[in-house]
């Protein structure tokens, strides 16, 4: 066992897929020899060589699009954007050919293949950096969605992105990167996708959030149930799409009640979706409308007033107060 | 030579005989800044640089004949379909057929071919069925099942977006230390999208085996190509990025092959990507939707008539006695009556199978996609469709 930051859980999970099956390959911009931005793929270049740790040149739209040849042709690329905010230059090559080719080859050409990229704000980084743009992966049919909140699921998830047969979304909240270490096993994990975790049982309220806004919701249910005597259920949903309905709708039949907590946008967000299969799968348990905690429908602010435009626990209190005084 | 002067080549004269420099610099052995500009036949069909000859067979020299008159036949029917309203919006390739079948031809079956949507009769030369490629253009799922017997990209409808893919196939290519090469080719307007010029880049960068045919045929929808392009002769852009690159007379099946059989070598001997600026017309419609009327001169598309790339190879099979009037009237016949089986085997496969929809996003069903596959059988029910 050892006590990993999520950087260094996610270069052992992708030293470990490399080291299973020699179809998998690394691409972006700066991650051979520097080892990534943020050290992701830190040594791997020269554990793998530059057959498998491509330095491309900068142009995301073509490191998706030829990403999606490589994985045409077998292999498993691993492609990173630099930040997220720089994947809107991909947006054609997801939209046209990563999410579609299956489809539109009938299956001939599975596209297995992960898109990496660091997303979220609160680490004081420039414009462009700090965008969280989930929902339009998830809007985009043929792509699978999955957001780790801590090294050990963000290990086992990549691992499990990285073997899946369909084009992963993989975004890493990049203000949990170096945020704490926790405990990693020494043998691979995989998790399954599409599998949210009930992380803290209750009774009370159910709390929903993932990625980087685990933290704040962990936060606020530690301090809704010291200080306000609420027992909350807290799920973090790891997976967007898939999305695990039926995790959601069993805790919310339980409690009655919940609040969804995202750092992105609110129109068109993950909690719009979350929100409307409540309503369609636990209507007649509901004792309060549901909740939603996110990012106003603004460009990310600058960096002096992002701690103001985040969701925080206290946000995350009043919201779950607010719900418990429905009655 | 001057963008200038090059704009003046533009659309009316497809090729000039003299060669193209932009630059000195060279990569290897290769002369990048020379723009080289092949072409074996004339307009008359007569051999104008014996050098370049392909020295094929004359029964090799009769199936390239077969697969240019095939690829038109099988264009015409399809516009008589669709305008009878049996088929779908679709892309003519009328009188690109020594380009289309010229880059295919010095393909082995193991190479990857990843054509555009107007490359009709080079997928039928690469293996496809005419009967799939109607079910396909009609809208049907099951002619988007590529033929085991093709390596074959699909064509992508956004313009140029299938390049940067078919560099990665290249690139896996490369990776994997394998023999195969990959054709693809766009038009002149593709070569004006951004990903089209990365994917040149990303060849470059990678040596990757690939090469790029872009098929000049004057016109993207109603913008002419002085409007699509500073420089004209778009084969100039190879320099740019590092690329050895030829121009070709896109009308001359055996200019297209002399030039891909040397890019198609270039690229496997690990040389890195090759450009093909094959200079043609489309003398048809840019799709079936589309009235060419409204923006192009009749003068224009008669001039082009003049070199038409069947009747230029049919002379020149005339003059080496493989080929008379009545072979050629023949060989005709015989490929209508191919087109016609098509096209009646097409209205026996042509079942809608709308069930089929959700099957193909992913590897398995998602729980949600599940659920949403019930509601749309629920539906059909419904309606009695099933």
């Amino acid at each position: 066992m050892s006590q990993l930051t999520m950087v260094e859980a996610l270069n052992l999970a992708l030293g470990e897929s490399m080291a299973a099956d020699d179809r998998v390959c690394i691409m972006g911009e700066d991650v051979g020899v520097n080892g990534g931005v943020f050290r992701v793929t830190k040594g791997l270049l020269e554990r793998f060589g530059a057959d498998r740790v491509l330095d491309t040149p900068l142009a995301e739209d073509s490191i998706i699009g030829t990403a999606v040849g490589m994985a045409v042709y077998g292999l498993k690329p691993v492609a990173e954007i630099q930040f997220s905010g720089f994947t809107m230059q991909a947006f054609d090559q997801i939209e046209q050919n990563m999410a579609r080719l299956r489809n539109r080859s009938r299956s001939r050409y599975p596209i297995s293949m992960v898109m990496r990229a660091p997303y979220g704000g609160g680490i004081r980084a420039v414009e462009h950096h700090s965008e969280s743009r989930e929902a339009y992966w998830a809007h985009t049919p043929g792509l699978k969605v999955v957001i780790p909140s801590g090294p050990r699921n963000a290990r086992a998830l990549l691992a499990a992105s990285i073997a899946d047969p369909d084009p992963v979304v993989f975004y890493e909240p990049k203000a949990v990167y170096r945020a704490f270490r926790e405990e990693v096993s020494e043998e691979p994990e995989v998790m399954e996708i599409g599998k949210a975790q009930v992380v803290r049982p209750g009774a009370d309220v159910t709390l929903i959030g993932y990625g980087a806004m685990m933290r704040p919701v962990l936060e606020a249910a530690d301090d809704l149930v010291e200080e306000h005597g609420i027992d909350v259920e807290v799920i973090d949903l790891l997976s967007i799409k898939p999305m695990d309905t039926q995790t959601l709708v069993e805790s919310v039949s339980k409690t009655g009640r919940c609040v969804v907590v995202h750092e992105g946008p609110r129109m068109c967000g993950v909690a719009a979706e979350i929100i409307a299969r409540l309503n369609e799968h636990a209507f007649e348990y509901l004792l309060a409308p549901i909740k939603r905690v996110t990012g106003f429908d603004i460009h990310f602010p600058y960096f002096q007033v992002e701690k103001h435009y985040l969701p925080d626990s206290d946000s995350i209190v009043v919201a779950v107060k607010e719900t418990m005084q429905w009655t | 030579m001057s963008p200038r002067s090059a704009n003046s080549t533009a659309s009316t004269a497809p090729v000039e005989n003299r060669p193209v420099r932009v630059d000195s610099n060279s990569v290897e052995t290769i002369d990048l800044g020379r723009v080289e500009v092949i072409r074996v036949l004339d307009e008359k069909g007569r051999v104008v640089d014996a050098a370049l000859e392909p020295g094929l067979p004359d029964d090799e020299l009769l199936r390239l004949y077969r697969g240019m008159v095939r690829s038109r036949r099988f264009d015409q029917r399809m516009l008589a379909m669709q305008r009878q309203g049996e088929m779908g919006t679709f892309a003519p390739g009328l009188g690109q057929e020594a380009t289309q079948i010229g880059q295919v031809y010095p393909m082995r079956p193991t190479d990857w071919y990843s054509p555009s949507y107007r490359s009709i009769g080079a997928q039928v030369w690469r293996g496809w069925t005419m009967e799939q490629l109607l079910l396909l253009w009609a809208g049907y799922f099951e002619g988007f099942a590529i033929p085991e017997v093709a390596n074959e990209l699909p064509f992508s409808i956004v313009i140029g977006s299938h390049v940067p893919v078919a560099t990665g196939v290249a690139m896996g290519i490369k990776v994997r230390k394998d023999d195969a090469v990959v054709v693809t080719n766009f038009g002149d307007g593709a070569s004006s999208q951004g990903v089209v010029a990365e994917a040149f880049n990303f060849a470059a960068v990678y040596k990757a085996p690939i090469v790029f045919i872009v098929e000049s045929n004057g016109w993207a929808i109603s913008t002419p190509l002085e409007k699509q392009a500073g420089n004209t002769v778009l084969a100039a852009r190879g320099v740019g990025f590092g690329i050895p690159a030829v121009r070709v007379d896109g009308n001359d099946v055996l200019g297209m092959i002399a030039a891909c059989t040397r890019a198609i070598d270039h690229a496997r001997s690990g040389r890195g990507p090759y450009l093909v600026e094959a200079v043609t017309y489309r003398m048809s419609l840019h799709t079936t939707a589309d009235d060419p009327k409204v923006y192009r001169k009749d003068e224009e598309v008669k001039t082009w008539e003049g070199k038409c790339p069947i009747l230029r190879f049919e002379s020149y099979l005339k003059s080496r006695d493989v080929l008379d009037d009545d072979a050629i009237a023949r060989i005709n016949e015989e490929i209508e009556a191919e087109v016609i089986a098509a096209r009646d085997r097409f209205r026996e496969l042509a079942v809608a199978r709308p069930e089929e929809i959700f099957d193909f996003v992913y590897e398995q069903l998602p729980a949600e996609l599940r659920e949403q596959k019930a509601e749309y059988l629920e539906r059909l029910k419904r309606k009695g469709v099933q």
